[in-house]
């Protein structure tokens, strides 16, 4: 485990993240059904860092995360995932890719048939390589992340939904991934189950370092993020002090008409002169 | 309703028949490749052939009682009665028993999976599945696949039996035959071509259940509405085909045997 993060550690890793992107969309287009969601864009992520993704319903978003795994191909352009490209590989040499990286759908898509165990140790279950005591501890490690270690025999159907969206987040992280995809965790929440969630995602960017693409709908979910971090000594998510917001690895990216209208950080956001974006904030 | 233009419909129906043969091939192909999901298969199997002996076992007892039934009355009518046994035993193992116990399996499985694995599209849950590294072709497919095939021919030769048993009460009790005597007509009536035929065709309509069925229910769209015409169709599709390829499988088989 690492030390608890402070912003000059998340400086340096920005930095570092800037030479190594995990993530890479070049000139990508997609269109269903004759309508054009994206038109040529190009988008790095770069190591460590989580960038909020922004757009209004049926901008692409999703579509995004999709394809930045090789569940959807776009019709043109590439996509690069840790260093391999995914948009020519056929999907049965995907899946060794993918094990690499945790995702966290929007209605949490938990396997309904299997327990919280199950659904949760689904990962290390299929690697049949581990012992049960193994799975069973680390089940439960990650279910502790997220405070949900008594719903360990529960179904999915007998939780909340920010319970599922929790257990969700567990599943993900499990495996430690490199990379985290989280599509709307907050959509359809109340403030305190969002707050918990985002907190979550902020420990999981301050304390395993672990980059990822955040779709959201919620701009304040993702200015928590980027004002806070996570305190591991008090285990729990601080305010950054006066002075050092911008300095925590997030970043903005803001869809509109298929095109990319914003990549960059809080203070690019916030003084940004784009009429849309001044409203989409507002 | 909107119509479709001809040539829409041609493509559509070139798509749909090239992922089905693509499917029908990955699952084929998941058997050869690592990982191997032998407690889905077991799982499966208990599902499909456990679950389905009740409406198997009531489907051929009482087909080999009609059958007897039916045929009995034409056959005293020329003095042959005694070719009843015969009758029944050539109809249930050629016939009867692979097709009427595929339809049921394929009415109560092929229906089972398009809508199981329908709601799993609908809820991102084949997604999430490929995107934890797990193939849903392997994992979900060739399991179901396997079982129906392994299932559907223990199933058959117990509806086959059973069809035999009917059709040896009806002789016995309602038209007074010797059972002896049935039973001996039925013994050496059945040629090893009649038991290959009979025994080769569960195989390939487990083949169809079990594929058509993942077909649909992995096309699903378009939410619960979207499930239920799933289901529909892997009913409708699985039980066509399985007449469909008994006639050419039959005729086939003949051709092979060099026989009727």
């Amino acid at each position: 485990m690492s030390s608890p993060p402070t912003p000059v550690e998340e400086r340096t890793s920005r930095t570092q993240g800037s030479q190594s992107p995990v993530i890479v969309f070049e000139d990508v287009s997609i269109a269903f059904q004759e309508k054009q969601v994206l038109d040529g864009i190009s988008v790095r992520l770069p190591r460590g860092e989580t960038k909020a993704i922004f757009g209004v319903a049926g901008s692409g978003k999703s579509t995004i995360l999709k394809m930045a795994i090789g569940l959807l191909k776009p019709d043109a352009g590439r996509i690069y995932l840790l260093g391999e490209e995914v948009t020519q590989k056929p999907e049965e040499e995907l899946f060794e890719l993918r094990s690499k990286v945790g995702i966290v759908f929007q209605e949490s898509a938990l396997f309904d048939s299997l327990t919280v165990r199950e659904n949760v140790a689904f990962r290390l279950m299929e690697k049949h390589d581990l012992s049960e005591e193994e799975i069973e501890r680390r089940v439960r490690e990650a279910l502790s992340f997220v405070e949900l270690e008594n719903t360990i025999d529960m179904f999915p159907s007998e939780l909340s939904g920010g319970m599922r969206r929790r257990v969700a987040i567990a599943r993900a992280i499990i495996t430690q991934p490199e990379v985290l995809l989280y599509d709307s965790p907050t959509g359809g929440l109340d403030p305190i189950t969002s707050t918990t969630i985002v907190e979550l995602i902020v420990k999981q960017r301050d304390v395993y370092k672990t980059s990822s693409l955040l779709v959201t709908h919620r701009l304040q979910d993702a200015f928590i993020m980027a004002t806070h971090y996570f305190d591991r000594k008090a285990n729990q998510m601080r305010p950054l002090p006066p002075g050092e917001h911008g300095e925590v690895p997030m970043s903005f990216l803001i869809l509109r008409d298929g095109k990319v209208i914003l990549d960059g950080d809080a203070a690019e956001l916030a003084h940004s002169k784009d009429e849309y974006i001044r409203e989409f904030i507002s | 309703m909107e119509l479709t233009s001809p040539t829409e419909f041609a493509l559509e129906t070139v798509a749909a028949v090239q992922e089905y043969s693509i499917l029908a091939a990955r699952a084929i192909g998941g058997l050869f490749r690592r990982p191997r999901y032998f407690a889905d298969i077991v799982y499966q199997a208990d599902l499909i052939g456990f679950g389905s002996l009740p409406i198997v076992v009531l489907t051929g007892l009482f087909t080999g009682a009609v059958l007897a039934l039916n045929s009995a009355h034409t056959l005293q009518r020329f003095g042959s009665l005694s070719l009843i046994g015969q009758l029944v035993s050539v109809g249930m193992v050629t016939e009867l028993g692979p097709v009427l116990t595929g339809l049921m399996v394929a009415g109560r499985n092929s229906s089972g999976m398009a809508s199981e694995l329908g709601s799993m599209v609908v809820t991102e849950q084949i997604d999430a599945m490929r995107a934890l590294g797990t193939d849903p072709m392997k994992k979900l497919v060739t399991p179901r696949v396997v079982a129906t095939i392994f299932m559907l021919f223990f199933l058959t030769i117990i509806s086959d039996l059973l069809g035999l048993i009917g059709g040896g009460i009806v002789s016995t009790i309602i038209f007074g035959m010797d059972s002896h005597q049935y039973w001996s007509s039925a013994w050496q009536a059945l040629v090893f071509q009649d038991v290959f035929t009979g025994l080769t065709k569960p195989l390939l309509f487990g083949f169809i259940i079990a594929t058509v069925g993942c077909y649909y229910g992995l096309s699903a769209r378009g939410g619960t509405q979207g499930v239920g015409r799933a289901t529909t169709q892997a009913v409708v599709a699985s039980s066509v085909f399985i007449l469909l390829v008994d006639f050419f499988a039959t005729k086939f088989l003949m051709a092979v045997f060099g026989y009727r």
